[in-house]
């Protein structure tokens, strides 16, 4: 009964931490800007007023655009349950591995695309075309990265690859770890949307990827929408810390275990966030047809970790 | 490296929001309290150009700088008037654009309102009879508030939005 | 006899008898709804008698010994492997076959429904009894009669030329693997008398290992090219889309599943164990397969040839299972061979499965639309909401998404995969982690695809007014595509069990006689997925059962706050109208990845600019073509061709005309006999 109270506590910890950590990576960005910024906390009253406002619907588009942004909110919401945020082993009750993962998140871009042809708009025609394009290409990175992982912990199970780190902490420096790592990070900044791959701030329609399929979508379907983008977020960021760096994680249901994986947890987050909003201040969007050389860069650094997974057995 | 360097030494450069004068800003409809209690925190902005010289779009850019940072009121531009709560107006309306500003305030969602910039926005300025131009803002879609200036400046433009939102004391 | 031979016989006379009778029936009506019924009497014996052997576990061998007695007579054996695939060509052909009676009646008075009907039942006689025959002669005599039959099936509408001309590659391609298939049998066979697939095993055992590896080259460019393994799937592309929806969803779904089962017979249960290098060459075969398929099926804008390369595409996915079982299983790797092989047979399955349901959709969609053009279509979500809702299903699963059944089974082939990493030879072993990069490449370029397929067709505005104007087609093709899409979905969720049956299947054939050992992954499944060492799991029931929570939860706790929805036009900068023109096309949504892999399509492109006369600064048109020809084709194929004209060009000079070298011919021939005949003596 308690290992479903916490997964389903960590499920929510998760989701309604992830506006928290895309305000973040905003603020920083203001203030690396040398501006003031929002607070941290802004996109709680954005969702709060887009709850609040009524939905546009056009009138060339079906049920499909209308049941998107719940499939969206509601698959990533199904990730964020197999992830290990807080706790590590929460198994049984997981209901899948990296792989159900990836396509979980796939389904849901798959009808985040529809949605934006559904409504005629060419924009949304665009960004589907791109968004496709882009996640097409980020399927092998994260699969060789997987890969990378899962043989060295012998599962593509999470909770299997995080106790095989923590019990062999010199394996977390290994070049497979670090290759994996670089190769995940970029995967990251792919399927989220941000910087050099996609401006999520960007307001000129041809430089849009993911904005471009959510522009005809208003009121509590934006905000779904604009939420299930965040947690998407946190969801590849916490893998990114805890599959890759998991210390502080609980390996127990003990409450101080809980609150100390909670904690660092958070303090990853913040690390990685951080460091994406540097990133984003740093370098300039690639345009379209310069993003498959950094995937391919990407994929290669996956291919390398492998490799040398395998020649170091 | 040097950017990073330069950052460190800039700092933080937004200059506080002082009150300015009172005239310039005419706020026509008062919003409802429960719009003001919605939009009161997180407001997004969609601008319309309707036949503008452009000077006022200059001063709006403005609003995006470090200098008078507009989000840090949980203000910020859209790219969609789908996602915006306010649309803001500048240029008097020219014919071509008169069916585009109608068509914008339609596909914006409820609750919304409209803020006109500029003088050419409030009484289509120095275009005032001009043959290309329909006629002030007002006449095509309802406005809630006018900003005067030609073109007014970032502050008054904040102030205006702010006082509207009735959050005069935001700093 | 017991009730599976009643079965079978009944199935037999089930198709012969809507074969004959349909030439006789009076009206077309009659003839369809014979042709139907034939179809359908047969299907459901073969399924049942498919599905008594693999419940009941035990094989079904039947001997007619005086039919062609010379060649070893007709040979019935059904055994588990042999039984999944009859019944599979048999779930498949149940809703074609009944959705054909509505579909056809578009063919009333313009084509030969007869001849149709004929060819139609012959067709799923001969797809019935390959996978149920026990000797060689059986089973060339049913490959034989599946392929003749289809060629017609595939020249329906012939008055195209491309149909044609698809008939003309279809009828070469398949004749030339039946021409390799015949030595490869007689290879096998250790005497002229022991023809049966029993006698073939136990020669294989003495055979030398040239002869064997010579045997497993022959299977798999032979079986191959029926199935559609990358270069010999020119014909696919071409036959599917040419053929009646119906008879394409009996191709794609059971008839190429049939060279995959031809594959398996060969390799796994009449060789036995191999070298390593067998794994390799299939698994390198089947990268290549699904990445040309999935790239190929991206740039088509025909929905059909998109589907067509689409089946291409799964089959090379198919194949990587195999290919990671055969690797495995030439390590002596058993229990985890068993998790490669079962991955490849349940997503043969689910395959036939999706592939179904898609194009018995896509013949509504044509048949409304008057078009395969992607690019002529559009809107049609608001005619054909039930069409658009299947395709949907189909698509998803095309996709592999959970918790349908393309996901459960995709799943798999990726932990058989993994498992390579178990193989002792790091150099062999590293080629694994490519196999799984490629197929999650081909998996996304395939989610893409998808998008693209049903975006396109059914979404937005329509793009012509015979899309506007559709409406749904005849209530029986909706309930048959509401069974396979039912199909893909218990498939999905109950994917465990499937896995489970799957697994008891492979365990029958000669390598693994019920001695290896039981892995976590085979052994009791319930609702989880399990890999091979049983650590790594998903369960799609549980996975639907969350998503189902979480949708609820959000949608009632939106509905409760209150969602105020307002129709309005599509946003569209202001901008006056909102016309179909205005829309994403099914070219410009593929282009990004066309630019990215232009190396691979080499696309042809064609500008030509038309000035005034007077002055070159005023242009009058602008015309821009470009093709994406499939170049591997052409410069494998195009050689080959041209040898083979030249070679029939010289070949023609013996036909003089003269009909004094025709007599000097036939003497001549007749001396030879006689001489040849007196030395022999």
């Amino acid at each position: 009964m308690t290992r479903y109270l916490v997964l389903a506590g960590q499920t929510l910890v998760a989701v309604a931490l992830a506006p928290a950590l895309a305000g973040f990576i905003r603020w920083l960005k203001a203030r690396l800007q040398g501006r003031r910024g929002a607070p941290p906390w802004q996109p709680y009253f954005d969702v709060r007023k887009l709850f609040g406002k009524e939905a546009v619907v056009s009138h060339t588009a079906s049920w499909i655009f209308k049941a998107t942004p719940f499939l969206v909110f509601g698959t990533t919401v199904v990730v964020a349950s197999l992830v290990p945020v807080v706790v590590a082993q929460v198994s049984p009750f997981v209901v899948g591995d990296l792989f159900a993962a990836v396509y979980l998140l796939l389904l849901g871009t798959f009808f985040l695309a529809l949605a934006g042809l559904d409504t005629g708009s060419p924009f949304g025609g665009m960004g589907a075309s791109r968004e496709m394009t882009v996640v097409a290409l980020t399927e092998p990175t994260v699969a060789l990265s997987i890969v990378a992982l899962a043989l060295n912990a012998g599962s593509t199970s999470f909770s299997q690859i995080v106790a095989h780190t923590l019990t062999q902490p010199s394996a977390a420096l290994g070049p497979g770890h670090l290759l994996a790592f670089a190769a995940l990070f970029i995967v990251t900044l792919a399927e989220t949307g941000r910087l050099p791959v996609d401006n999520p701030s960007t307001h000129l329609e041809l430089t849009m990827i993911h904005e471009a399929m959510v522009l005809e979508y208003s009121g509590p379907y934006l905000a779904l929408i604009e939420w299930g983008a965040a947690l998407k977020l946190l969801v590849f960021l916490t893998l990114a810390a805890n599959l890759f760096m998991p210390w502080g994680i609980a390996l127990s249901l003990a409450p101080m275990a809980l609150l100390i994986g909670l904690v660092s947890v958070i303090a990853k987050l913040g690390v990685l966030a951080a460091a994406i909003a540097v990133l984003e201040t740093r370098v300039a969007k690639l345009r379209l047809f310069r993003v498959p050389e950094l995937l391919s860069v990407s994929f290669v650094l996956a291919l390398l970790a492998v490799m040398s997974t395998f020649l170091a057995r | 490296m040097l950017l990073f360097s330069k950052i460190w030494r800039t700092g933080v450069v937004t200059e506080v929001l002082e009150a300015g004068d009172p005239a310039s800003v005419e706020v026509g409809h008062a919003l409802e309290q429960r719009i003001k209690r919605l939009l009161g925190r997180a407001l997004a902005i969609r601008h319309v150009d309707a036949g503008s010289c452009n000077g006022c779009e200059i001063e709006i850019a403005g609003l995006t700088s470090p200098i008078y940072d507009m989000e840090r009121f949980g203000l910020h531009f859209v790219a969609s008037p789908r996602h915006a709560d306010l649309l803001m107006v500048t240029g008097p309306v020219t014919r071509n654009m008169e069916i585009p500003l109608r068509r914008t305030y339609e596909a914006t969602p409820a609750p919304k309102f409209v803020v006109a910039v500029g003088d050419c926005a409030k009484t289509c300025g120095v275009f005032k009879n001009g043959y290309g131009v329909v006629g002030p803002v007002e006449r095509v879609i309802p406005v809630d508030v006018s900003i005067a200036g030609c073109p007014p400046e970032p502050s008054d433009i904040l102030r205006g939005i702010l006082q509207a939102l009735d959050r005069a004391q935001a700093r | 006899m017991d009730v599976i031979g009643v079965a079978l016989w009944v199935m037999v006379a089930g198709y012969m008898g809507g074969a004959g009778l349909a030439l006789m029936a009076p009206s077309p009506r009659a003839v369809r709804v014979i042709t139907g019924i034939g179809a359908v009497v047969g299907s459901a014996a073969g399924l049942a008698a498919a599905l008594t052997v693999l419940a009941t576990h035990r094989p079904f061998e039947a001997v007619l010994p005086n039919l062609a007695a010379t060649t070893g007579g007709v040979a019935i054996r059904l055994d588990l492997l042999g039984a999944l695939f009859l019944a599979l060509v048999a779930a498949v052909s149940l809703p074609a076959a009944i959705y054909g009676i509505a579909y056809t009646a578009a063919y009333d008075g313009r084509r030969s429904l007869r001849a149709f009907g004929l060819m139609f039942n012959g067709f799923l006689l001969g797809m019935s009894l390959v996978p149920s025959a026990g000797n060689v002669f059986t089973f060339l005599l049913a490959w034989e009669l599946m392929a003749v039959t289809s060629y017609f099936l595939v020249l329906t509408e012939n008055e195209h030329s491309d149909t044609r001309e698809a008939g003309l590659w279809y009828a070469a391609m398949t004749h030339f693997g039946f021409v390799l298939l015949v030595p490869m049998f007689l290879m096998m066979a250790p005497g002229a008398d022991a023809t049966t697939f029993a006698d073939l095993r136990a020669g294989a055992a003495g055979l030398s290992p040239a002869a064997r590896n010579g045997v497993f080259l022959l299977a798999v460019v032979a079986f191959g090219s029926k199935a559609g393994l990358v270069p010999l799937h020119v014909w696919l592309p071409r036959a599917h889309p040419a053929a009646p929806s119906h008879v394409s969803a009996l191709m794609s779904g059971a008839m190429i599943k049939l060279g995959i089962y031809g594959l398996m017979r060969v390799t796994i249960d009449l060789l036995g164990t191999g070298p390593e290098w067998w794994g390799g060459v299939v698994l390198v075969a089947g990268s290549l397969t699904a990445l040309v398929g999935v790239l190929y099926a991206l740039a088509e804008n025909d929905l059909k040839r998109l589907l067509a390369y689409s089946s291409v595409e799964n089959i090379g996915v198919i194949a990587l299972g195999i290919g990671a079982g055969l690797v495995l299983q030439s390590y002596g790797l058993h229990s985890l061979a068993l998790v490669g092989f079962g991955a490849a047979l349940l997503h043969s399955v689910n395959h036939a499965c999706f592939k179904g349901l898609l194009f018995l959709a896509t013949g509504n969609v044509v048949h409304r639309a008057h078009t395969r053009n992607m690019e002529h279509m559009g809107g049609l979500i608001k005619g054909m909401p039930q069409t658009a809702a299947f395709f949907l299903i189909g698509s998803a699963a095309a996709a592999a998404l959970p918790p349908l059944n393309g996901f459960a089974s995709e799943w798999m082939v990726f932990q058989a995969l993994l498992s390579g990493a178990q193989i002792p030879r790091p150099e062999i072993a590293i080629g694994t982690p490519l196999a799984v990069g490629v197929l999650a490449l081909t998996s996304g370029l395939a989610a893409a695809c998808f998008v693209k397929a049903f975006g396109i067709s059914f979404l937005a505005l329509p793009r012509s007014d015979a899309a506007a104007r559709a409406r749904e087609v005849h209530w029986s093709t909706r309930a048959m595509m509401a069974v396979l899409a039912l199909g893909c979905v218990v498939l999905g969720l109950e994917a465990p069990r499937a896995l489970g049956h799957m697994y008891r299947i492979v365990d029958s054939l000669s390598p693994f006689p019920g001695a290896a050992p039981p892995s976590p992954a085979t052994s009791g499944t319930g609702v989880w997925l399990l890999s091979p060492n049983g650590i790594a799991r998903a369960s799609p029931l549980l996975i639907a059962c969350l998503l189902t929570l979480v949708v609820m939860v959000v949608a009632i706790a939106i509905r409760a706050r209150g969602l105020a929805v307002r129709p309005a036009d599509t946003w569209g900068c202001g901008r006056i109208r909102q016309t179909p023109r205005m829309e994403y096309t099914s070219s410009a949504f593929a282009e990004p990845l066309r630019r990215i892999f232009s190396e691979l399509y080499r696309p042809t492109e064609d500008l030509s600019v038309i000035v005034h006369p007077e002055s070159p600064y005023f242009v009058r048109s602008i015309t821009y073509t470009s093709q994406v020809v499939p170049w591997l084709e052409r410069a494998l194929y195009d050689p080959v061709i041209r040898g083979v004209r030249t070679l029939a060009t010289y070949v023609r000079r013996l036909q003089a005309g003269s009909v004094h070298l025709y007599l000097l011919y036939i003497a001549g021939a007749l001396a030879v006999a006689f001489v040849s005949a007196w030395w022999a003596e």
